[in-house]
């Protein structure tokens, strides 16, 4: 089965089982180790990734359902190797510890940074309440999503 | 790596219903539950898979009537995010807040969840207390199932092998007070302890009619709370009141112990839940 479909704005074509799971495709078939898997269950969002602009957990979504679809991973974020706000936002403020939920962290903070929701802690929290970081480090990566919406904002 | 069952991916809800009458297949939507089926870590995984993402006619939210009208691939953003949910039943909007998080508002049904069958589903409860209708369809034809004739028992439903949940219709009853509680260990991305729908029609006296009581997470599958729903008929949300109905409501349903809760708190919990609404509405 052929699956259509741009990955970080390049056109890409998959030859999978229509089930894969997309992590599976941006894993192992496109070599895009960035997203990770956590739990594999929709609990911890370690594989979020934009689908249309959405926030998704890739472990729950399966290629035979992205046909068509623009898909944003981690490796998206950079451009010409230069960071974007949200990441160089995530290195000032020190929120990535260990790193497993950062990629993850990254996309469904840009995710709110694209809603035009009103920059408070509380909407920050929401935005970010599919992803589990097990360092805790939950105040330095609000702080690092704030920091990011009043630079752009401003 | 999970299994990965054939999938069909029809183009039409006709060609759906062909493919369901020539053999069995689970049908997946938003794929926040046979994803996590494929796994094998629940059970059997699914052995062949028929994709619903595609077909337009099972989206969109539209008032017909007294009467709102949700497709069965209206996903909890799109409750969250609609005018007319937002307008005449905000209460679905705020119980879709409490599902999941983004990530799974993004991607769950409304008909996944009323299909999935689970006892904690939330949704389910705000669809017995407003007298819900939910369409399903076959190559046979339409047909109307009353929510609280469609979750026969454990994961149990009404529905064929060979039917699909098209849509569900919500009667926008005058006057209609709703409310709704869900108790879970966090805010986000909980599974229910206890979630609980409470409708009535306020009379002049002061009474509550139609009343509807509804809850999930307390039995093996979502309930009408018949008999305490009996005790409120008629009744002023006195602490009299109050004090009967929590007494009904114990007698009535029949919580377990599992990896999310005990029987004791979910009782504990069912109780006070429903005696502080109607505290709250009767003013004491």
């Amino acid at each position: 089965m052929t699956t259509r479909l741009t990955v970080n704005g390049e056109p890409v074509e998959l030859e999978v089982p229509g089930m894969r799971r997309l992590l599976d495709a941006l894993r192992e078939d496109l070599g895009l180790t960035g997203t990770k898997e956590g739990c594999g269950e929709g609990e911890c969002g370690a594989c979020s990734v934009l689908v249309d602009g959405a926030v998704v957990d890739s472990c729950l979504v399966p290629v035979c359902q992205v046909d068509g679809a623009s898909v944003i991973t981690v490796e998206g974020l950079a451009r010409e190797e230069r960071l974007n706000a949200l990441q160089a936002a995530f290195l000032e403020t020190g929120g990535a510890q260990c790193g497993i939920c950062t990629p993850g962290m990254l996309i469904a903070g840009e995710a709110f940074l694209a809603s035009g929701a009103e920059l408070t802690d509380e909407r920050i929290r929401e935005a970010i309440a599919g992803n589990l970081c097990r360092c805790t480090g939950y105040t330095k990566i609000i702080d690092a999503i704030s920091l990011a919406a009043q630079r752009l904002r401003t | 790596m999970p299994v990965e069952p054939p999938v069909e991916s029809p183009s039409s809800l006709a060609a759906a219903y062909r493919l369901l009458t020539g053999g069995l297949l689970r049908p997946i939507a938003g794929g926040t539950d046979v994803m996590v089926q494929i796994t094998g870590e629940l059970g059997e995984p699914p052995r062949r898979v028929l994709d619903l993402w595609h077909l337009d006619e099972l989206r969109g939210i539209a008032r017909d009537g007294d009467e709102l009208v949700l497709g069965a691939l209206t996903t909890y953003t799109e409750l969250r995010r609609s005018r007319l949910v937002g307008e005449f039943l905000p209460e679905l909007a705020e119980a879709a807040a409490t599902i999941g998080a983004a990530q799974i508002q993004n991607r769950g049904t409304l008909g996944g969840n009323i299909a999935n069958a689970s006892p904690a589903g939330d949704s389910l409860p705000l669809l017995l207390a407003t007298d819900a209708t939910i369409v399903v369809g076959s190559a046979r034809g339409e047909r109307d199932v009353a929510a609280h004739d469609f979750w026969t028992g454990y994961r149990q439903t009404a529905l064929a092998p060979d039917e699909l949940i098209v849509r569900v219709r919500i009667p926008l009853a005058n006057e209609r007070q709703l409310r709704f509680r869900k108790i879970g260990t966090r805010r986000a991305q909980a599974i229910s302890k206890v979630v609980m729908a409470l409708a009535w029609r306020p009379a002049s006296d002061g009474s509550w009619q139609d009343v509807r009581l509804a809850l999930g997470s307390v039995a093996e599958r979502p309930i009408r709370a018949w008999e305490t729903e009996q005790i409120l008929q008629g009744a002023e949300p006195s602490e009299e009141t109050a004090d009967r109905a929590v007494s009904s409501l114990a007698a009535e349903i029949h919580p377990i112990d599992d990896v999310r809760s005990t029987a004791a708190y979910r009782l504990a919990v069912a109780t006070r839940v429903l005696h502080r609404l109607i505290r709250t509405e009767g003013g004491w």
